[in-house]
């Protein structure tokens, strides 16, 4: 009887339990992918440093740390926290439902993740190491085993771990679309979604198609690596005076699908904290989302063009340069839908009574580092700037701007606004905004000079910038100003992760409504009936106060 | 209660009364609350018989569209080999794509896998025969499964039939020298039709799960699901090779 109730606890189906379990993953992941970049900016300051045990960091290990780093943090934590911690947290209780359509289904994918992060990490732990072709892992480098150190075992387990969380993100979203499409409870039509809601579905759907591109990619890859397929391995391949394989392959054709695959996960990573940004800025400006629908088709564009801008990744790489041009075309088309929600976001700031909360702290942070990031966006749609910008550190910056900073940003007001679901308790305000502003500063301080450092031609990848290659010397001052921010800014989320704990346990206790919301994760009622939109903030939308929530004055289901 | 395809309409139509004419009341058929009527103003679970159908169709259309998406990388994979070569030390580009005869059995096989289409369907048809699905529900038999089941079973042996097919193709071309690894296009031949041919054996393993069911489940609505399902990803196979075939045929 213990071990049947300790078993139902372990693999259970519970959503609220999968949310906890999943956070509990992420933050391995950002602990690990937090620690690696920490190493990566110290061998870029001081190359010559000596690790304890490990020793000197060289080229090879640098090379192997960018790897796992943007492995971990885009797969582990930029993909599981707002596509499968969050839903599980929120879904539910956001429509209304007492069950997601295939529970079962749901603690699958949790444990399938599980299993592709612990393949992840050890690949550290085999003889030659972790892989060293980056997240991207471009053949021939990543299809030949002999062609660096760690792409022999490495890479074959880098590879099963991308294969087993593609199969994990494709189930986990097909609950949840059946969920968002089949479970609304009643009065819960389309268009009384909370933008969340609206997000998880595109971002779901995006999912579907996006690493099902990667799952039979990185099986070609594995076939080619071990069953004698060249589905990417070129002819003529020679390392280190010893021809390899002759294969009949394209590295092209690796390009095209990763990348038809990597765009749409960026917009899977961001959409549902763009509409956390909705949902929350109505919060905490007490006004209602202007042009609701306009959001809704703002996201679905998002997504519907964000399949047809893939070969921006790939301006310089051979592609036929009139499909440099197209893809340039529809890479600008889609900052009109993200252009239109920022500028909505910037109409309730105008319009609203903001109030400074931590998660809208949280907020103004993902909108500040979302318009910076963005605004590099179009620079580097044009095939003919990209030309000179391409893996230079003006990428690293822009993307580190949105993803890592916007994108953390939003995780962060997620989890400061919907910790008391998790706890019942509120976390501690003061250690919030000490939080927010370090590492807002700190973040600025890290990425923004990468532009300049980039428009000075400084390339990716580099192990170091001294030594025999001297044009990039003068740029050693820039990397140890990066490298202190990047300090400060790890050293900061210490306390937030002191703050998360010390509060589960001890903080102030919240109320069943603590930030005064509208949305139905915050209702009392176990089986509400909706009959209005989710943001009726406002001060004439009730005599009484100002807000209405979406599961007020209803009656009881009666059958 | 599960689902039913129903043949008559279930509104009745009115003409304006005009002046003096009867007010219209409301003397619907059924009562009122038939049919898919305010879904969204109901909970889950009493919306109606096809709820629990529509959300597992829904599991299965976005299953099948990442299924989609992997046989449509495949495809790409086969144009970008098909306009690989290489440079001849007179510099010419020399194209290493052979085009492949596939055999002509593979015709046969199609003819075969359309076939076993068609009596899927009819098989689904069955399970939701109105007459048929009260008297199972209401306990007197199962004369829904008893109209499918042979249905099924032939959709099995025509599966199966198309697999020996392909079997039977591949040794046509291994007895000529074409194997896995020979050249870029047998390569693709065999990738291509194994691939698909791992999915008929999954979907012909889902059938035979179905025909079972259909005899075990204690719940109507979970026996149409199961073979509905099941159906609907059998077409889904079905459409996909119909792509394929085109594709080794005809796209050389």
């Amino acid at each position: 009887m213990n071990l049947d109730k300790k078993r139902r606890r372990l693999f259970t189906t519970e959503s609220l339990a999968l949310a906890r379990l999943y956070l509990f993953l992420a933050l391995l992941a950002v602990v690990t992918g937090t620690i690696l970049s920490l190493l990566m900016r110290l061998h870029r300051t001081w190359p010559n440093l000596a690790l304890p045990i490990h020793g000197a960091i060289l080229p090879e290990d640098y090379l192997a740390l960018v790897t796992m780093h943007g492995t971990l943090m885009v797969f582990f934590v930029l993909t599981v926290v707002p596509q499968s911690a969050f839903p599980n947290l929120v879904l539910l209780a956001q429509i209304g439902s007492p069950r997601m359509a295939f529970p079962r289904l749901n603690a699958a994918a949790f444990w399938i993740t599980t299993a592709s992060l612990l393949t992840l990490l050890a690949a550290f732990f085999v003889p030659q190491g972790a892989p060293i072709s980056g997240w991207t892992a471009y053949p021939p480098l990543s299809a030949l085993a002999a062609a660096g150190p760690g792409q022999a075992t490495g890479m074959d387990l880098w590879l099963i771990a991308i294969t087993l969380f593609c199969l994990a993100a494709v189930l986990s979203s097909i609950n949840l679309l059946a969920t968002i499409l089949t479970r609304r409870c009643p009065g819960m039509t389309f268009t009384r979604l909370p933008l969340t809601v609206w997000s998880w579905l595109v971002s779901s759907s995006l999912t579907v198609i996006a690493f099902s591109a990667l799952f039979a990619a990185a099986s070609m890859l594995l076939a080619d690596r071990h069953f004698g397929t060249s589905f990417f391995l070129p002819p003529s391949v020679v390392i280190n005076g010893v021809p390899q394989r002759n294969g009949s392959g394209s590295p092209m054709l690796w390009l095209h699908l990763f990348w038809f695959f990597g765009h749409p996960e960026v917009y899977i990573a961001i959409l549902p904290g763009m509409g956390l940004a909705s949902s929350l800025l109505a919060n905490f400006t007490r006004r209602s989302v202007p042009g609701y629908r306009l959001m809704i088709v703002a996201t679905l564009l998002i997504g519907f063009l964000g399949l047809g801008v893939w070969g921006h990744h790939m301006f310089v790489s051979g592609m036929n340069p009139y499909a440099g041009t197209a893809f340039g075309l529809t890479t600008i088309a889609i900052s009109v839908p993200s252009s239109a929600e920022i500028l909505t976001w910037l109409v309730m700031l105008f319009r609203g009574r903001i109030q400074l909360a931590t998660p809208m702290l949280f907020i103004l942070g993902f909108l500040s580092f979302f318009i910076a990031g963005g605004l590099t966006g179009p620079i580097l749609a044009q095939p003919a700037l990209d030309a000179y910008l391409h893996n230079t550190f003006f990428v690293v910056a822009h993307f580190h701007l949105v993803m890592a900073m916007a994108g953390v940003f939003s995780l962060f007001a997620g989890i400061y606004y919907w910790f008391p679901l998790l706890t019942g308790r509120r976390m501690n305000e003061a250690l919030g905004q000490i939080h927010f502003w370090i590492s807002l500063i700190a973040a600025y301080g890290a990425f923004f000079p990468m532009h300049f450092a980039g428009l000075a031609g400084e390339p990716r990848h580099y192990a170091q910038l001294s030594g025999p290659v001297e044009s990039f010397a003068r740029l050693i001052p820039v990397e140890r100003g990066i490298t202190w921010s990047a300090f400060l800014l790890a050293a900061a989320q210490l306390i937030f992760l002191f703050n998360v704990f010390r509060s589960a346990r001890r903080g102030a206790l919240a109320g069943p409504n603590p930030w005064r919301a509208t949305t139905l994760e915050w209702s009392p009622l176990e089986h509400p009936n909706v009959s209005r939109g989710p943001y009726a903030y406002g001060p004439d939308v009730s005599p009484s106060s100002d807000f209405l929530s979406q599961w007020d004055s209803e009656k009881p289901f009666s059958p | 209660m599960p689902a039913t395809f129903t043949r008559q309409t279930v509104e009745t139509e009115r003409k304006d009364p005009g002046f003096g004419g009867k007010p219209p009341l409301d003397r619907r058929p059924t009562g009122g609350g038939g049919g898919d009527e305010n879904w969204d103003s109901r909970h889950s679970g009493r919306r109606g018989p096809r709820e629990l159908l529509i959300r597992y169709r829904m599991a299965v259309l976005s299953g099948l569209a990442g299924d989609f998406v992997f046989f449509a990388v495949l495809v790409s994979a086969f144009f970008v080999r098909q306009s690989s070569g290489h440079i001849d030390p007179s510099e010419n580009f020399v194209s290493d794509w052979h085009p492949l005869a596939a055999p002509p059995i593979l015709w046969l096989n199609t003819a075969l896998l359309l076939l076993s289409t068609v009596t899927i369907e009819i098989a689904r048809r069955q399970l939701f025969r109105e007459i048929d699905v009260m008297e199972e529900w209401l306990g007197l038999g199962r004369p829904a499964v008893r109209r499918a089941a042979p249905w099924l079973i032939a959709t099995i042996v025509l599966g199966s039939l198309f697999l020996i097919g392909q079997w039977i193709a591949w040794q046509q071309l291994a007895q000529q020298g074409f194997f896995f690894s020979s050249n870029p296009n047998s390569h693709f031949f065999y990738l291509v039709t194994g691939t698909h041919g791992i999915h008929l054996v999954l979907g012909i393993a889902a059938l035979i799960f179905a025909l079972v069911a259909m005899f075990r489940f204690k719940r109507v609505e979970m026996r149409q699901i199961t073979v509905d399902c099941t159906s609907w990803y059998w077409h889904a196979m079905g459409l996909f090779w119909l792509f394929l075939f085109a594709l080794l045929v005809f796209f050389q």
